[in-house]
């Protein structure tokens, strides 16, 4: 019988001690270092804790202390706890501002959603040229925001607007219509537009979600009698539901906190009437230079927006969990 | 829009500035720029390193493109390469705010009205280069000290005022029977009311503009007898007779005599609606006579004809309580954080030398005055046509923001959250005349106990 190798009862294990360790020609720490999977997960992790403090957690800490305080252009502020948020919600454009922003939110969502909706049923059908219509469909969102704008700015132009011309010429107006030069106007062509821009976005992630629904279910509900509506509904709807949700929730964040349209386009008047958080809180923080109280206007967004993530969250949570 | 190189300066070293300074480039630093062309060669200031100059886009392009043609001059003269940027002037505030914020930007900024209040603790004391200035050309407009001097010291350098009065068609005003401008408000509501049912309207922006819309309604507030606060300025005044009878005739003159678009417009709407034909008068600068007449082949009347020979300017009518006018101060500023502010002063002095500013002021054509009487005087202005000599002396007669107390931050502040164009705004858009003061009048008084 052989006699077992020194230092271990089983073969492998007295092997390994026998021989020399790769790892022995490394200094000691740095072995002992890379072993560790506490210290490496924190190396690897260093990196984005580091971008995600300098770009989203400094800026934020900053936003917040500054809607605490009364910092103003070139003169350091002092604490004044709540009395920003206090004096933002006495100011009546705030207020305006505040209701434009649910407003502006509620209705170009539904309608980017169900235009969106309805585009992405169409171009999931199969017809010639379908790359060329999907491809073209995407360039309102790829064209950048501030000059798509200005081209909707030129159409409706309280002088020279286009729309008014085809209108007046058409025989359909005998005066100009104020696109923007009347507040509700105003605000229905920033709806508009923001719709127009963020449809091809619902359009090619409803798409998506469509393309992974297989075939053979619509198939088989044809089968059981059920019409196109029902199909939708009971087969397609119910499987698209949590893409449609994903994207309903960034789309609400992002036009929650729209400002490049509403900047460009209307400015925010006529007197203040089409102002949204993000453009009121520019125009008192960084044109008036009260950046406490345009931090504390900023912020008044953070808990609605809070709200909409954790439904979010606690939806898809549910619907993992079924 | 920038059409020159909008990188931030390029900050030299401290090592080489420590050495620059202590080499003792003496021309400069002794004798400013009177030193440097005494010199006659450039001060050396470190190699590489960069002047900022911020401005507005002028609405005559001729100055823009003749100040970028100085320099290189100015380069030359002073060592250092000086970048002019050219930005909408509603983006100035923005800019400023942010460059002050980051500690890092342009060196010299175009301020406009009495801004050095508003930013008075980042921008640099440049007392020294105003008293030469105004030394040099006897005296600053009155305008100046209040806009630019703060708590005695100058922060901005005066450099020229925009003055505005109505652009006007001759010819459309003779048909509806006026043989000149009207003289009062209430003349101009009768002779507008006529225009407009012709499709002639007055054409004037109620929106949220730098220029048009408060150089408007500021003085009819001012010339019905308004005024936002007491000679304290510390009591807030806005809500009184003066002021709702003064909102009561915009609404009755919007509806009759405006063309109602102008609650959209910014500052170049009402430019282009007057050169295409679609607004009989308006209140602007003189860009609009100046533009029609550079391009006179372009711009023509209903007959053809070239559009500027059909144009002529007043001033803005009297009210019950008199005529008056708010122009557009322009000044530079150096920021406190430049670390080439000896550099800045030395450009701003090298800016107003006659020679050079002489060119860029003939290139204005009587739309913007000097900063001095000084200029009232140059042989450029027997050189222009009728129309335009009003503008000679218009400057020796405005008022600022605040009124009838001193122009302070304060005043800024409500200025630049539009509150009494806004006023104006909400009444012809429905609000009750009282009601629109009334609310004016309580975003004043936020303002000014804050």
């Amino acid at each position: 019988m052989e006699k077992p190798i020194a230092g271990g009862s089983g073969g492998a294990a007295g092997l390994e001690v026998a021989l020399p360790h790769p790892g022995t020609s490394r200094p000691a720490g740095m072995t002992r270092f890379l072993e560790s999977e506490r210290l490496l997960a924190c190396l690897l992790l260093a990196p984005t804790v580091i971008l995600l403090g300098l770009f989203i957690a400094y800026p934020f800490v900053m936003g917040v202390w500054l809607s605490l305080s009364n910092t103003s252009v070139g003169n350091v502020g002092h604490f004044v706890g709540l009395a920003n948020f206090v004096k933002a919600w006495d100011d009546d454009i705030f207020r305006t501002a505040f209701g434009n922003t649910f407003y502006y939110t509620f209705f170009a969502t539904i309608f980017k959603l169900s235009l969106g909706m309805w585009l992405a049923l169409l171009l999931n059908r199969h017809f010639r040229g379908q790359r060329i219509v999907r491809a073209a469909m995407l360039l309102p969102f790829i064209v950048p925001t501030v000059l798509s704008t200005f081209a909707w700015r030129w159409m409706f132009d309280p002088t020279f607007s286009v729309l008014n011309w085809l209108l007046y010429q058409g025989g359909f107006i005998t005066n100009k219509l104020p696109f923007l030069s009347d507040g509700t106007y105003g605000m229905w062509c920033a709806i508009v537009v923001n719709t127009w821009r963020g449809m091809p976005f619902f359009a090619i992630s409803l798409l998506a979600g469509l393309q992974t629904i297989s075939p053979d279910l619509q198939e088989a509900a044809s089968l059981d009698g059920a019409n196109g509506w029902h199909r939708f509904w009971h087969v397609t709807w119910p499987l698209l539901k949590p893409v449609t949700l994903v994207v309903v929730v960034f789309s609400i964040i992002q036009t929650f906190s729209d400002f490049q349209l509403i900047y460009v386009l209307t400015g925010g008047g006529p007197a203040n009437a089409t102002h949204l958080l993000a453009t009121y809180a520019y125009q008192i923080g960084v044109a008036t230079g009260l950046l406490g109280e345009g931090a504390a206007i900023s912020l008044f967004m953070l808990p609605v927006l809070f709200i909409v993530v954790w439904l979010q969250l606690r939806y898809l949570r549910r619907l993992e969990g079924a | 829009m920038s059409t020159s190189d909008s990188k931030e300066s390029t900050r030299t070293q401290i090592d080489r500035r420590t050495f620059i300074k202590s080499a003792g480039v003496t021309a400069a630093a002794l004798g400013g720029i009177e030193g440097i062309l005494a010199a006659r060669r450039a001060p050396a200031f470190a190699q590489g390193t960069k002047l900022h100059w911020v401005r507005w886009v002028d609405f005559i392009p001729e100055s823009d493109v003749e100040l970028k043609r100085q320099m290189p001059e100015a380069s030359k003269a002073l060592g250092a390469e000086v970048v002019l940027e050219t930005i909408n002037a509603n983006d100035l505030q923005p800019r400023i705010t942010a460059a002050i914020q980051s500690g890092a930007g342009a060196d010299i900024f175009n301020f406009q009205y009495n801004w050095p209040h508003l930013y008075q603790n980042a921008i640099a004391d440049v007392t020294d280069v105003a008293a030469e200035l105004g030394k040099a050309e006897g005296g600053f407009y009155e305008i100046f000290p209040p806009s630019c001097n703060v708590h005695g010291k100058w922060l901005s350098v005066p450099h020229s005022i925009v003055g505005n009065a109505v652009s006007y068609r001759k010819s459309w005003l003779k048909e509806a029977g006026a043989a000149q401008y009207p003289k009062t408000w209430d003349e101009a509501h009768k002779l507008f009311t006529v225009l407009k049912k012709k499709g002639k309207p007055y054409g004037q922006t109620l929106g949220h503009t730098f220029g048009d819309a408060p150089t408007f309604t500021y003085p009819l507030l001012w010339s019905f007898g308004g005024a936002e606060t007491d000679k304290s300025g510390k009591k807030v005044v806005l809500s009184s007779k003066g002021t709702v009878e003064s909102v009561k005739f915009m609404q009755s003159f919007w509806k009759d005599c405006c063309d109602e678009g102008g609650l959209a417009w910014d500052d170049t709407n009402n430019n282009r609606a007057f050169h295409a034909g679609e607004i009989s008068a308006t209140l602007n600068g003189a860009s609009i006579y100046i533009v029609a007449k550079r391009q006179k082949d372009k711009i023509k009347d209903e007959k053809g004809e070239p559009m500027f020979q059909d144009i002529d300017h007043a001033p803005l009518p009297a009210g019950p309580a008199g005529a008056y006018l708010l122009f557009l101060n322009q000044s530079d500023a150096i920021m406190k954080y430049s670390k080439n502010q000896k550099l800045a002063k030395d450009f701003l002095r090298w800016v107003h030398k006659k020679e050079n500013y002489g060119k860029w002021f003939k290139t204005q054509e009587g739309y913007s005055v000097g900063a001095t009487k000084e200029w009232e005087k140059n042989p450029m202005w027997a050189t222009l046509d009728e129309p335009l000599k009003m503008f000679r002396t218009a400057a020796r007669n405005t008022r600022l923001f605040g009124y009838a107390g001193p122009s302070t931050a304060k005043a800024t502040e409500a200025f630049t959250k539009y509150i009494v164009t806004d006023m104006y705004a909400k009444a012809v858009q429905g609000m009750k005349a009282e009601d629109a003061v009334k609310w004016a009048d309580g975003e004043l008084k936020k303002i000014y106990r804050g």
